[in-house]
């Protein structure tokens, strides 16, 4: 288990301020945010490479706050994974177990074990200058996990791997996590990679916690605009609560006015998910929220098309491709626009 | 019409296609020929009866030796102190460290005889350092020790610089792994950070001594005997004329340029073997 209470840190010019965590033993939980938000400093904090300036650290109740990286059972793997460029993959994964002076007979079958989980056995003479990216990930985790630690600490894990390779590694990350049942936070800026992976997310930015939950309350319920936008929320509206009818909270903005189920009494943003947003071409039969637009833009995202659709207000959606095809639609498309107000978040 | 050869064509579209490879190129040939020509004068166009009689000669077999001994004791020292303070520099931020990475390098830009005056101010019998060294029977003029020193003054500061440059080229994330992986700070240098700045320490280290071998100015200044090469070929110019002085001229330079080569022969096999 990791706890940070209250935990500030100064790197260069950069704070880290007030962190309070708690991680609980064997969760994957993902620290999530843009780049220069503080996630790297985080955990190297945690893994003791920066000095906490106020604030404890924890692991499994053990205040490690003053401990040295190399007593506090805690194993880092960062973004390219640096490995040792001038020893042998073999020398590499076993690094740990040397300088803990293991008995030569014991690394053997450290060696072996770990071998077996991650498939490095026909690597093990080779240079990582030699390696491809799948392959230099697969020693690095290797190489953290033989010595066996309470907590593993990784850095941008995916964002040096091509997309097929990423595909490979979620699944190689997720089976290694079941197998060790290891207390992970992984480290991102990618939102999607933090849905597949994780069992809570904490959102970092400039240094403070945003806010901490599992994918789902991040993705549906975000506590603020910036977590709103960072999880690619899309339409975010401001305005506030003027009254309540049987539809729900209605949340006016200077032009236009939605209803929401929210049990909130004030809000200054109004935020739906773009793929919460339904577009028809006919007029539904019953709806809160319903608006009429033309198509103004169609952006193919692959499995997903976005449309902006001009109501006024600017709508963003995301369609599924096999919908968007069904209804063959082209800029300057007349459409409906509807949501529910259960898809209406209030922050 | 007038037919242009082929072979003036492609020569003329190569220089006009590579206009600043042909440039630079001739002023790097200039710059080359200016440091081999002398070099190669002294070796080749040396009377080879006097270089035989050179090599005979205990006199400058003895100078010989002792200058490499000199300079290879004055490595083991730089070495030792240098390394260290490359490392900090490399590594730590803290108040002056501008002003000491500029004293670091003021030994290269003195006049070498001043250097040699300024060692004489605090190991000279009567000095400071000197004194106290005088007491426990190390002496630093006309002796060993007033070779290595000044020796040490003048070439240390090209490991310390070659050195910190390797480990700033290390990166620092290698580092913080080791530590994660449970290895102390001092496994860390032995085992990570040492092995990946090898090359530029090495490569320092070998600037270091041939800068050792060569210098003249402030070791005269301390130590005239026991005589190393380059006074020695001093002292045979000034009584004997340039005949004497050539042959000895002429060892050094072998014996130099066969360990110069051979180190950096030694670097680049180390080289492709990364």
């Amino acid at each position: 288990m990791i706890e940070l209470k209250n935990v500030q840190v100064k790197v260069a010019d950069f704070h880290l301020e007030q962190i309070n965590l708690s991680v609980s033993k064997g969760m994957y939980t993902v620290i999530l945010g843009p780049t220069g938000a503080g996630k790297t400093v985080l955990l190297e904090s945690i893994a003791g490479l920066h000095a906490v300036r106020e604030g404890e650290i924890l692991l499994d109740g053990r205040n490690v706050t003053g401990t040295v990286p190399e007593e506090r059972g805690v194993s880092i793997v960062y973004q390219d994974y640096t490995l040792f460029p001038h020893l042998t993959v073999k020398e590499n994964i076993i690094f740990g177990l040397k300088v803990r002076h293991m008995p030569h007979s014991k690394i053997g079958g450290e060696l072996e074990w770990i071998c077996g989980i991650f498939e490095v056995q026909s690597l093990l003479k080779r240079l990582p200058a030699t390696l491809s990216g799948g392959e230099r990930q697969r020693v690095a985790l290797a190489r953290a996990l033989i010595t066996k630690p309470e907590i593993l600490l990784l850095d941008e894990p995916l964002s040096a791997l091509d997309a097929e390779s990423r595909e490979e590694m979620y699944t190689q990350l997720k089976d290694t996590h079941q197998k060790l049942n290891i207390t992970t936070l992984h480290v991102t800026h990618d939102f999607e990679e933090a849905m597949s992976l994780a069992d809570s997310i904490v959102v970092i930015n400039q240094g403070k916690i945003a806010q901490i939950g599992k994918p789902s309350e991040i993705f549906y319920h975000p506590s603020s605009k910036f977590v709103a936008n960072f999880t690619m929320a899309r339409n975010i509206f401001e305005g506030n609560i003027t009254g309540q009818d049987r539809q729900g909270k209605v949340f006016k903005t200077n032009d236009f006015a939605i209803f929401s189920s929210s049990e909130k009494l004030a809000a200054q943003y109004a935020v739906i998910r773009a793929e919460m947003v339904q577009v028809t071409l006919e007029q539904p039969f019953s709806s809160s929220n319903l608006f009429r637009g033309t198509v103004k833009s169609i952006v193919d995202k692959g499995t997903n098309i976005l449309l902006t659709i001009d109501c006024p207000p600017l709508f963003e959606c995301l369609l599924p491709r096999q919908q968007f095809e069904k209804m063959s639609l082209n800029i300057g498309n007349q459409v409906y626009v509807s949501f529910l107000p259960s898809s209406v978040h209030l922050i | 019409m007038e037919v242009i050869p082929k072979f003036i064509r492609t020569a003329s579209s190569f220089l006009r296609r590579h206009r600043l490879l042909v440039g630079f190129g001739v002023l790097s040939l200039l710059i080359v020929l200016f440091v081999l020509v002398p070099l190669f004068k002294i070796v080749f166009l040396s009377n080879k009866e006097a270089l035989w009689q050179s090599i005979q000669d205990i006199t400058v077999l003895k100078s010989i030796l002792l200058t490499l001994y000199a300079a290879l004791i004055t490595v083991v020292i730089g070495f030792a102190l240098g390394v260290p303070l490359a490392f900090i520099l490399a590594r730590y931020n803290f108040p002056l460290k501008g002003v000491v990475e500029g004293l670091i390098d003021l030994p290269i830009v003195v006049p070498h005889t001043a250097a040699g005056i300024a060692l004489l101010f605090v190991f000279g019998r009567d000095f400071l350092l000197g004194k106290w060294f005088n007491s426990i029977g190390v002496h630093f003029v006309d002796s060993l020790a007033g070779i290595i020193i000044a020796m040490l003054f003048v070439s240390v500061p090209f490991l310390i610089n070659s050195a910190k440059d390797g480990f700033r080229k290390v990166d620092v994330r290698l580092e913080n792994v080791a530590r994660t992986l449970g290895a102390s700070p001092w496994q860390v240098f032995r085992r990570v950070t040492f092995p990946l700045a090898r090359r530029s320490i090495a490569s320092g280290t070998l600037m270091m001594w041939a800068r050792g071998i060569s210098e003249f100015g402030a070791v005269i200044i301390l130590t005239y005997y026991p005589m190393v090469t380059s006074i020695l070929i001093y002292q045979r110019f000034e009584s004997y004329g340039l005949t004497q002085a050539i042959p000895v001229a002429a060892i050094l330079v072998i014996i130099c340029a066969l360990i110069f080569i051979g180190f950096r022969f030694f670097l680049q096999r180390d080289k492709k073997r990364d």
